[in-house]
């Protein structure tokens, strides 16, 4: 168990300097789709829901990892749909149309 | 393991793969949607390897939620680019949601065997969660217009939030030394949830592109302290990844507002300090008519636009794309410099333009085409005011003296369009109006920015 904490603590530190540089990188031109997809890629806490619920252990670990899943399920489709939809629009100068 | 156990873990390691990639390929407009691919592969391995999870025995709720959550997505992904700084608050609630409710469902499922790093984590997340939860939905409040947008302050508020605060890491401090004290639990989120409401009610509207940074970084961190809960390294890094991209761009708002972190947060800012700017007499400007714009436009070689969020309100970037492509077409070079708080949120006012069609290579940074205004012939604001006011850099008494602005007053002619004399959000008195070389254009955004356009088509005026 004290093993796993460590080692999730190093996965922590790592993934946060990881982001820190590709992050750092992103044309301020595109923040918001940013936003809306490190937002939609948040929402993978959906998998934690299901295991909740599909586990089924006690009813409230259901009723609370259902609401979890649409809440987070809502943000996966429309994080991605939005994101999609935004970079779309952004055209160079050749490509008009 | 069983073996089931090491295809999921498979599936979630190249997911996390696929995550780090979808935000390198954000770096440029060309391979972003790649990047948005790479995102939703990597999401739909990591759902459907769950699906095999051997500890899943009941797929009903799943499947009702998944489809339940599909349906809200939908129209929350369709919304108006106006009103995607609205959605992006409501869905920082609901990943907010999400995290809170699976970390109570998990105390109550473990309590009282919850090991004291556990629980101090646990503590962490619902707290997080809960105030993002309600600070995110007040946001969206405030953006949606729905809540008023003044801030409201009271006597000693930073202290009572403050104590707040510490009275839910105080008892969530307890639980960490007696996690068998379960009633303990519902009362420090019902402390977050308060603390999130208090915590926006003082943050005025011009301040919500920082405020909606902070509660990214907030829904990151609590998504990213859930993974240590249930031991999810996608999660940890899915977290951390999101954490690090609203801390980034909080600094980056904060930054271009001139205000310190601490000041975000404990500042109530966007309270007016009109009466600093003193009592505004009317000092004599210079004001001019559509064809005369034209005229001047149409005589220039280099013209910078300047678009304010006031450009959105009044709906007129489809006009200035006409203006564009008329003084592109006359072979003006016609760049946009966009401030970093041009939007309601990071990155804003450049999804509008490329709404409009603007081509994005047009689209400049503060930093990229300040150096440029020296060599423009005309600057044209539109719906900008405060982040164009040059007494940010040469008057030591102005309240937003020190905010990075653009420097539109080093231009050879600036021309404003405004509806009145009023002054903006801030509420300070702009000296850039009263210029010999500004020209201002008295009317609505679009209207006057059409007149333009129709004088321009006009053919070679006279």
């Amino acid at each position: 168990m004290n093993i796993d904490i460590i080692t999730s603590l190093y996965v922590f530190m790592l993934a946060a300097f990881i982001g820190f540089e590709v992050i750092r990188r992103v044309s301020p031109l595109l923040h918001t789709p940013l936003m809306s997809l490190t937002n939609a890629l948040d929402a993978i806490a959906i998998v934690g829901a299901m295991i909740l619920v599909g586990e089924g252990k006690s009813t409230l670990a259901t009723v609370f990892g259902t609401i979890a899943i649409v809440a987070a399920m809502s943000n996966v489709v429309g994080g991605f749909l939005i994101t999609d939809r935004m970079l779309r629009m952004f055209k160079a100068s050749g490509a008009k149309k | 393991m069983i073996r089931s156990e090491y295809i999921i873990e498979l599936a979630y390691l190249v997911a996390t793969a696929l995550f780090i990639l979808a935000l390198k390929w954000l770096s440029s407009p060309s391979t972003a949607r790649r990047g948005v691919r790479a995102g939703e592969l990597g999401m739909l391995m990591a759902i459907v390897g769950t699906l095999y999870h051997h500890g899943i025995v009941d797929y009903r709720w799943i499947a009702i939620a998944l489809v339940l959550g599909t349906i809200i997505g939908v129209p929350l992904g369709m919304v108006h680019m106006t009103a995607v700084p609205q959605r992006t608050a409501l869905s920082h609630a609901f990943g907010a949601l999400c995290v809170t409710l699976v970390g109570t469902a998990e105390y109550y499922l473990h309590a009282p065997q919850v090991d004291r790093f556990m629980m101090a984590v646990l503590g962490l997340e619902v707290i997080l969660g809960s105030l993002t939860f309600t600070g995110s939905l007040m946001a969206a409040g405030k953006l949606q217009e729905v809540l008023p947008q003044r801030p409201i302050t009271f006597q000693g508020q930073n202290l009572v939030n403050l104590v707040i605060l510490a009275l839910a890491v105080a008892l969530a401090a307890c639980l960490v030394v007696s996690p068998g004290q379960t009633w303990l639990f519902p009362v420090i989120v019902v402390i977050g949830l308060v603390f999130g409401v208090l915590m926006i009610i003082p943050i005025g509207g011009a301040d919500m592109p920082t405020v909606i940074s902070l509660l990214n970084s907030y829904a990151g961190l609590s998504a990213a302290a859930m993974g240590f809960v249930l031991d999810s390294k996608l999660l940890i890094i899915a977290g951390a990844l999101d954490g690090a991209s609203g801390f980034i761009l909080s600094v980056n708002m904060s930054k271009a507002m001139n205000r310190s972190f601490t000041n975000v947060l404990f500042g109530a800012f966007g309270q007016a300090q009109a009466g600093v700017a003193g009592t505004q007499q009317a000092r004599p400007v210079r004001s001019a008519t559509a064809d005369e714009a034209a005229a001047i436009l149409a005589a220039a070689s280099k013209v910078v636009i300047v678009p304010g969020y006031g450009m959105a309100v009044a709906q007129a970037q489809h006009k200035v794309r006409e203006l564009f492509d008329a003084l592109t077409r006359r072979g003006v070079d016609v760049k946009f410099a966009i401030h970093p708080v041009a939007g309601r949120m990071p990155g804003h006012m450049n999804v509008l333009l490329a709404e409009a069609d603007i081509p994005y290579d047009h689209l400049m940074g503060m930093e990229d085409i300040n150096g440029d205004f020296p060599q423009t012939d005309v600057a044209l604001v539109i719906g900008a005011n405060d982040v164009t006011n040059p007494a940010a850099r040469n008057d030591a008494s102005s309240p937003i003296y020190g905010m990075p602005i653009l420097d539109v007053d080093k231009a050879r002619t600036v021309m404003v369009i405004k509806r009145g004399m009023s002054p903006g959000f801030a509420g300070i008195d702009n000296p850039l109006y009263y210029l010999d070389k500004t020209l201002m254009l008295f009317g609505d955004a679009r209207a006057f920015v059409g007149g333009i356009v129709r004088e321009l088509a006009g053919g070679d005026h006279h």
